[in-house]
């Protein structure tokens, strides 16, 4: 069975901003098929009224004063950006 | 060779100074650089920082000394070293030299130890095998032709080959334990929460935890108290107090209710892995430990509900690689959702592509419900299972991998029988529970690990059974060939 169209990989790859050719989305269709098919186990559960688990410590927030501390360094920041100018980064223009 | 020593021995050499860490240092740069021609466990090693940090630490007055003073030790290239590339073995990551220490690091050099490289992973720490490293296959010591698992699959192979004595993994769904089981090392799965995560690379932000990986039991519980602890710049690391965790290796199990649980030997596992794990189980026995037969009933759900859970917390992780601030930049991109697009798609390798698919399929609106909240709902069963045994019982043991390790590129291409191995390590990381690996025998030639697994926060009791198994039996003794091959 076949979950998976090489349009609907497509559309979820633009959502995390992957570039997808139509080759490419077809490999990645049978290959989430199969992770898919392998979820399907979960439903023979009956997890009506189960609580979801998001967090596997029962713990509080951990709160403290708003003090600023280990300050980065700027400079050596901007040394892994590719493109920047007065200690601001700069990208291509997003309007065309 | 001094690289042929155990810690304490070595330790007491550079306490009486009949060493100095200078030496030891050297010695280590030398034997990694001699073996790792073959074993390729390391990404980066870093000479220069290693020797002027011995230098360092040479001139300390003695009650300056750390716990585990001049040790060297190697990184999994998922932690973050202020001033080292840490490449997470992606070409997204490269050229990526961070600009401040992670804790777990910090916490390292301040315990004395020399940090000398950084080692091979699968990328992103997603994986078995370590294969999916952009940049090297790293080999298992006691087989050239055989993969060390993984992800921190050089953190195992590197600690197997005799090139460090300790290293760190990172464990998500098994990273640590797995390499640690192919290899015949020990490695410990801590407690969510146990050790920060802050300068950890996330990948599955609710299952991520640092780990040990070590030769002895004993090696592994002073690393673990030297890394452990709360920390300011992670919320969720724990406040609960560190104990020193070598105070735990008494070698008495005398009345310990141990759980075994049915499936942990059951449809496939190895008959050979099966046999030497009920072997280990017959030692713990007759060093007076009850055991029992039980049942972990929604185990079989762990691995479907992992792979939904790591990928969507994945592709939110990742979604922070854009190519703008660091990593991977294409080369004349017109505008910037090109450069978001061919960053992603030429930096990432195929299987982090894969998961971030999925995870993004997984959290999109009209999936959500069905997979991503089904999956943490069955997540509560494996964990409330898990408790279930601990009411009555110490510790949980069986098997670590379901076989022993695999041939390089046996696998990979078959990806539901790496899943099926996820069976024995996922549903811990679900849990958030400790566990830990200890070699227990060979199948076929190859190591084969036992795990232990305890409730949260009890490092000290699995650290009490694996001691006291390892000294009860010869395993840990047992050292890879030298670089033979089949």
């Amino acid at each position: 069975m076949s979950n998976f169209t090489k349009e609907d990989i497509q559309y979820y790859a633009n959502f995390a901003r992957i570039d997808m050719p139509d080759a490419e989305a077809e490999k990645y269709a049978t290959r989430l098929d199969t992770l898919l098919e392998f979820s399907d186990r979960l439903k023979e559960l009956d997890t009506t009224d189960v609580e979801p688990m998001t967090h596997p410590l029962a713990i509080v927030n951990v709160l403290r004063e708003d003090t600023p501390e280990d300050i980065l360094n700027r400079d050596e920041m901007l040394k892994s950006v590719e493109d920047h100018e007065d200690g601001l980064i700069k990208v291509p223009n997003i309007l065309d | 060779m001094v690289v042929n020593k155990t810690a304490s021995e070595l330790q007491s050499l550079l306490h009486s100074r009949e060493l100095s860490v200078k030496e030891l240092t050297e010695a280590t740069l030398q034997t990694i650089e001699e073996k790792d021609k073959t074993i390729q466990a390391f990404l980066t090693v870093t000479g220069p920082e290693a020797l002027a940090a011995a230098e360092q630490l040479d001139n300390l007055p003695d009650d300056k000394r750390g716990s585990l003073f001049g040790m060297p030790i190697g990184i999994k290239d998922n932690i973050i070293t202020k001033g080292i590339k840490t490449t997470c073995a992606s070409k997204m990551l490269e050229n990526f030299v961070p600009v401040y220490e992670g804790t777990a690091t910090e916490r390292v050099k301040d315990s004395g130890m020399v940090v000398v490289g950084k080692l091979n992973m699968d990328e992103f720490a997603m994986g078995s095998t370590t294969e999916h490293s952009a940049f090297q296959i790293t080999r298992n010591p006691w087989n050239l032709d055989r993969v060390p698992g993984g992800s921190s699959g050089g953190s195992a192979a590197a600690v197997a080959a005799g090139e460090v004595l300790f290293s760190l993994g990172s464990d998500t769904g098994g990273s640590v334990r797995q390499p640690a089981a192919f290899c015949g090392v020990v490695g410990m799965k801590p407690t969510y929460g146990r050790v920060s995560r802050s300068g950890l690379v996330a990948f599955g932000s609710s299952l991520d935890q640092i780990g040990p990986i070590t030769t002895t039991v004993e090696d592994n519980a002073m690393l673990l108290s030297a890394i452990a602890g709360a920390d300011y710049r992670d919320a969720s690391a724990s406040e609960k107090p560190v104990p020193d965790f070598r105070n735990s290796l008494t070698g008495d199990i005398k009345g310990l209710k141990i759980a075994v649980p049915a499936r942990y030997l059951g449809e496939g596992v190895d008959p050979e892995v099966r046999e030497a794990v009920k072997k280990a189980i017959g030692v713990l026995e007759s060093l007076g430990a009850h055991v029992d037969e039980v049942d972990l009933h929604y185990s079989r759900y762990a691995a479907p509900t992992y792979y939904v859970i790591s990928s969507a917390e994945a592709s939110s992780n990742l979604a922070r690689f854009d190519g703008i601030r660091y990593g991977y930049h294409p080369a004349d991109a017109k505008n910037l959702n090109e450069i978001y697009l061919r960053s992603r798609s030429e930096g990432f390798g195929e299987e982090v592509r894969k998961r971030v698919l999925y995870g993004t399929y997984a959290l999109s609106a009209g999936h959500h419900e069905d997979l991503y909240e089904r999956a943490q709902k069955v997540r509560t069963l494996i964990a409330q299972d898990f408790q279930n045994v601990f009411k009555e019982y110490d510790v949980i043991v069986g098997p670590t991998s379901a076989t022993n390790a695999y041939k390089l590129g046996e696998t990979i291409k078959d990806p539901l029988t790496l899943y099926a191995n996820d069976l024995l390590t996922t549903p811990v990381n679900l849990a958030g529970i400790p566990a830990i690996s200890v070699p227990c025998g060979f199948a076929d030639g190859l190591p084969v690990g036992l795990q232990i697994i305890g409730n949260h926060f009890e490092e000290a009791m699995l650290y009490k059974v694996a001691h006291a198994y390892e000294q009860a039996t010869e395993f840990h003794r047992q050292t890879p060939p030298a670089g033979k091959g089949n």
